[in-house]
């Protein structure tokens, strides 16, 4: 894949991506227009909440979706392939290999009938064709890597054997096994514990700088999305509503949204004051209305936001939005400042 | 009452007296002030609760899981006391305990003066269950799928020997308590409704029963983020309304901040430090508690966390390590942390919050201790 | 907080004019009728039993008289549709006839064995501990038997005869019963809303009234479905044995066994009691597989 880095051509490129899904009753329209792309080295991270599509979006950059109910549309390039086009067979190939992807729960990728030192090397060996041999001494490296304490025993070890945070290490071992260019990540630390969850950030921070991976990393948690991305972007009902640096986003924010998201989420110097919640619910995908999706919660609509669907802004050039009012510089969100109303750190 | 006696009376002191300290008191949160001496709504007395792991052909007992070791622990009338704690530090567990779901080992929990499941003079198990009821954490499986919600929160006052239109009418009532329409959602079942909703219910239907003190075991914390906070508010409105006390559970440390007035950090089935919430989250004593706080993500992109507080995973409660059972991963552990186990007891000079750390008690041995102040 | 009318006087019709919202079994309902083929296999079963009850009205000729002239007479005969036995009685009203022992003895033990055996898991499914262990441990010595031979078994010591027939039947249906219900109970036992009833007070009876029965009953009820399909064929099974049913009484697996030795002089005769045995167990099954089916809705 030189030749991409040689025409720097960016690792992953999105077009105008929608994904259906078609159910009995109805269809749900979980992804609507989404691009975006992203270099190598860099990070981005999806920050939504449940229903905004994000795993839909990290799992079509894969194909990972049941084949018989979806219906993808636009153009997914990725290390240099175009995912939408390409046949099972030779998706099978890149997957695990060129790309590969780490999950909230660690037993989702491992098998439990196998060591983890045999799945390891199974992976290496059947994608690049090296013996066992090499495969068990690239497997111990790998656990050292995602430093597994007393990696060398750990290799015989079983999945239920294992601690929650080290069966987290050894899946993110696995996946990085065949050195892919681009790691996709679904929320991998949401079901840890908070000292095990900085840990595998710090891990997978480390390694991504090692091995100069592009990373997508899907959250809902905004502290995990600042601790981990270069740069953000806010997802709602299937689209994306905000795209920028990470810094930015968070200190002005230039969606209704996110500035609702970061406001309302529970920091310690809130204590005592009233939650400004954001009032309502997120819309209903199998029917989405016409315009802004979050028009109906939104305290700055306007008619004209239910009218059509905001179209992609860009207020500077390494920013997105989708909000006509903010684009047309007729708010200022502000910020939320967090950076100060982190006071909890002794 | 003068400050400086009660911390010369505490240093050195027997841990019931430490403890019964702060219980006994009401804190005036404004101040930090002991103010009075109020009877606790609940007080527990060393609750220790072990689960015996059987298996072989004779299920013979193989290992034994130390859920629950001797927590202590008063929660004042009105207040709301955070329990926080990873996995297997036993929150849940003692949550259990409280609520005499599954009954404990060894020690007493004691409400409103009365012990509970005392032969005679105390307060029964099934009256125990109308003063104190618990919402449990949001899943598929928290209401019964086959009932009408109206029906769930209903139950049980009926079961109280409530007739049937009357509980059917307070359940009504709670129904447009926690913000849904009961002519809307009365009849409706829980697949038709959100998470946030659900747990709306399941919160009515812990009032039903009109209780005094509420236990939230990680109420919110399968709520996405902006959910979270309508149910964080309405907890709040709803405290104020039908004035009861909270005991709040949860793994997530800014939520306890926002919702606590006293904290209390467990680890491995201890009572590891406790105290008011913005004394614990400023200041924290116990080296857990430093490195949970320190461990939280950070929101500043630019002040990004560089090095773990802690490494590894908290270890199982199967085989706790002897003496204080945080020294396999404590920074500061010494000879004597292997050998005795800290008592609970408040720092020197600190009369409102309680640390179990060899470094906070004078003469203890550690290094880090300050020596023995002659009287 | 939502903007909620003022409540009216009486809560229960209150309660009863509040949105209806779509229960589980209607659910199950609405899945069902889109599903053509249980619907299809419904109707036939519905036919079967509105002919077997109300025979006479369906049959011209009587079941128990022959006439040794008329003896096998193939399928088309006029008078007799689908021709005569080895004794010359009509076969189609012996069908009919036989049909109502054929499901009696395929439909009532494994309802009796419902009833006895879904009180018993259910209870050692709540109970745990001791009891829960000798109730299993008592299953486990039953189901070491395969269920013909308990059948076998119990009819050659009692004697033949349907009542016999349906008590051996019962008594080797109860484990299945017992062992679904109780894993079904154990299951739903440690469910959150079952804590939650505990934490309110309630004792054991009130909780399986209202919290487990309503979560078993549904999968029980479709797994005694697909058991009545074995039934039936083990109901006749035990009658072509000689061990059931006795001659003169009409019943599928008797006529099987008597029209065995016609097998070369009228095949077709001789097999249609086989095949009506295959069809009515066959639409057990299927509509068991539709139910389960339906009743799979994702929460």
């Amino acid at each position: 894949m030189t030749q991409a880095e040689a025409t720097k051509q960016p690792v992953v490129s999105v077009e105008n991506l929608h994904v259906r899904f078609v159910m009995r009753d109805a269809t749900v329209a979980a992804v609507n227009g989404v691009s975006f792309t992203l270099e190598a080295g860099q990070v981005l991270g999806i920050l939504g909440e449940s229903g905004s599509g994000k795993s839909v979006t990290l799992r079509a950059l894969m194909r990972l979706l049941p084949p018989a109910r979806t219906r993808i549309e636009g153009r997914i390039r990725v290390a240099g392939h175009e995912i939408v086009a390409m046949d099972e067979a030779a998706l099978r190939e890149v997957r695990g290999t060129e790309i590969a992807m780490i999950f909230q729960e660690p037993m989702m990728a491992l098998d439990p009938v196998f060591t983890i030192g045999a799945q390891i090397a199974e992976t290496i060996v059947r994608h690049e064709g090296v013996s066992y041999d090499a495969a068990n001494r690239r497997a111990l490296e790998l656990l050292e890597m995602v430093q597994i304490p007393s990696a060398a025993r750990r290799l015989k070890a079983y999945p239920h054997e294992m601690s929650g945070g080290m069966r987290q290490r050894a899946m993110i071992a696995l996946a990085l096994s065949c050195r892919p260019y681009v790691l996709l990540a679904d929320e991998p630390t949401t079901a840890l514990d908070v000292t095990v969850q900085i840990q595998i950030i710090l891990l997978l921070r480390k390694l991504q700088q090692e091995l100069g991976m592009a990373v997508v990393f899907v959250t809902h948690d905004v502290g995990v999305a600042v601790e981990v991305a270069d740069r953000i972007a806010v997802m709602y009902a299937g689209r994306f509503v905000e795209v920028g640096p990470t810094e930015a986003v968070i200190d002005s924010p230039a969606h209704p949204y996110t500035a609702a998201l970061l406001t309302s989420t529970v920091l310690g110097s809130a204590f005592g004051k009233r939650l400004e919640a954001i009032s309502g619910m997120p819309p209903d995908l199998r029917a989405l209305p016409e315009g802004c999706s979050f028009a109906p919660r939104c305290r700055f609509s306007e008619d004209r936001c239910s009218a059509s669907m905001p179209p992609e802004f860009a207020p500077t050039p390494e920013r997105m939005t989708r909000c006509l009012r903010v684009a047309g510089r007729e708010i200022d969100l502000g910020g939320p400042n967090l950076s100060e109303r982190n006071t909890s750190r002794p | 009452m003068s400050v400086a006696k009660d911390a010369a009376l505490l240093v050195g002191a027997p841990r019931s007296n430490a403890r019964g300290k702060l219980g006994r008191s009401t804190v005036d949160t404004g101040t930090g002030e002991l103010v009075g001496q109020t009877r606790p709504l609940l007080a527990v007395e060393n609750l220790t609760k072990h689960f015996a792991l059987k298996g072989g052909l004779l299920n013979r007992t193989k290992a034994v899981v130390q859920a629950v070791d001797g927590v202590s622990f008063d929660v004042q009338t009105g207040e709301t006391l955070g329990i926080v704690g990873e996995s297997g530090c036993g929150k849940s567990t003692t949550a259990r305990l409280l609520m005499h779901l599954i009954p404990p080992d060894i020690g007493s929990i004691v409400f409103d003066g009365l012990v509970v499941g005392a032969a005679e003079g105390g307060l029964s198990h099934r009256d125990l269950h109308r003063q104190m009821q618990m919402v449990f954490q949001e899943s598929y499986a928290s209401l019964n799928p086959r009932l009408p919600l109206a029906m769930s929160i209903a139950f049980g006052p009926l079961v109280h020997g409530l007739a049937k239109p009357a509980a059917l009418k307070r359940a009504m009532k709670l129904l447009e308590a926690v913000g849904l329409d009961p002519m809307l959602f009365a009849n409706r079942y829980p697949h038709e409704l959100s998470g946030g909703q659900r747990q709306r219910i399941n919160i009515a239907r812990a009032l039903a029963l009109e209780p005094r003190i509420v236990i939230l075991d990680e109420a919110v914390s399968a709520l996405d983020k902006s959910v979270e906070a309508q149910v964080l508010n309405l907890l709040v409105d709803l405290k104020a309304q039908f004035d009861l006390t909270y005991v709040f559970i949860s793994h997530d440390l800014n939520v306890v901040r926002y919702i606590s007035d006293r904290v209390m950090v467990m680890y491995l089935g201890k009572v590891v430090e406790i105290g008011p919430v913005d004394h614990l989250y400023r200041d924290p004593q116990h080296p857990y508690t430093q490195a949970l706080l320190s461990a939280m993500p950070s929101m500043d992109p630019r002040r990004r966390t560089l090095k773990s507080p802690l490494t590894g995973d908290p270890p199982n409660p199967i085989s706790p390590p002897s003496g204080c059972r945080f020294r396999t991963r404590c920074p500061f552990a010494e000879a004597v942390c292997e050998t005795a186990s800290p008592a609970l007891l408040a720092p020197p000079g600190e009369e409102l919050r309680a640390v179990a750390c060899h470094m906070r008690v004078p003469g203890s041995g550690h290094s880090r201790a300050a020596t023995v102040v002659s009287a | 907080m939502a903007d909620v009318a003022v409540l009216p006087a009486d809560p229960a019709s209150a309660f009863k004019r509040a949105q209806q919202g779509k229960s589980y079994w209607r659910r199950v309902w609405e899945r069902l009728r889109d599903d053509k083929v249980t619907l299809a296999v419904i109707g036939v079963l519905v036919m079967l039993l509105v002919m077997v009850v109300f025979a006479p009205w369906f049959t011209v000729h009587d079941p128990y008289t022959g006439s040794v002239l008329r003896r096998l007479k193939p399928v088309g005969t006029p008078g007799h549709w689908l021709g005569t036995d080895e004794v010359g009685r009509d076969l189609w009203a012996r069908m009919v006839f036989g049909g109502r022992l054929s499901l009696l003895a395929g439909v009532v033990p494994v309802f009796l064995a419902l009833l006895i055996g879904g009180f018993l898991g259910v209870a050692a499914g709540y109970a745990g501990g001791l009891v829960n262990s000798a109730i299993m441990r008592l299953t486990d010595v039953l189901y070491a038997f395969p269920s013909i031979l308990l059948a076998i078994a119990i009819t050659g010591i009692l004697g033949s005869g349907l009542q016999n027939t349906i008590l051996a039947l019962t008594i080797s249906f109860i484990p299945p019963i017992i062992r679904i219900s109780e894993s079904l109970t154990t299951q739903v036992r440690h469910l959150d809303f079952v804590e939650a009833a505990r934490a309110s007070g309630a004792g054991p009876l009130t909780i399986m009234r209202y919290h487990i029965l309503n979560n078993v009953l549904g999968p029980i009820l479709v797994y005694a479905a697909s058991l009545i399909s074995i039934c039936i064929i083990l109901a006749a099974g035990l009658s072509f044995l000689g061990l059931g049913v006795t001659p003169p009484s009409a019943e599928w697996g008797l006529m099987l066994n008597n029209l065995r030795q016609a097998l070369w002089v009228s095949p077709l005769v001789a097999a249609l009691p086989g095949v009506m045995i295959f069809i009515t167990s066959m639409c057990f099954n299927l509509m068991s597989d539709g139910l389960r089916q339906a009743m799979d809705v994702r929460l």
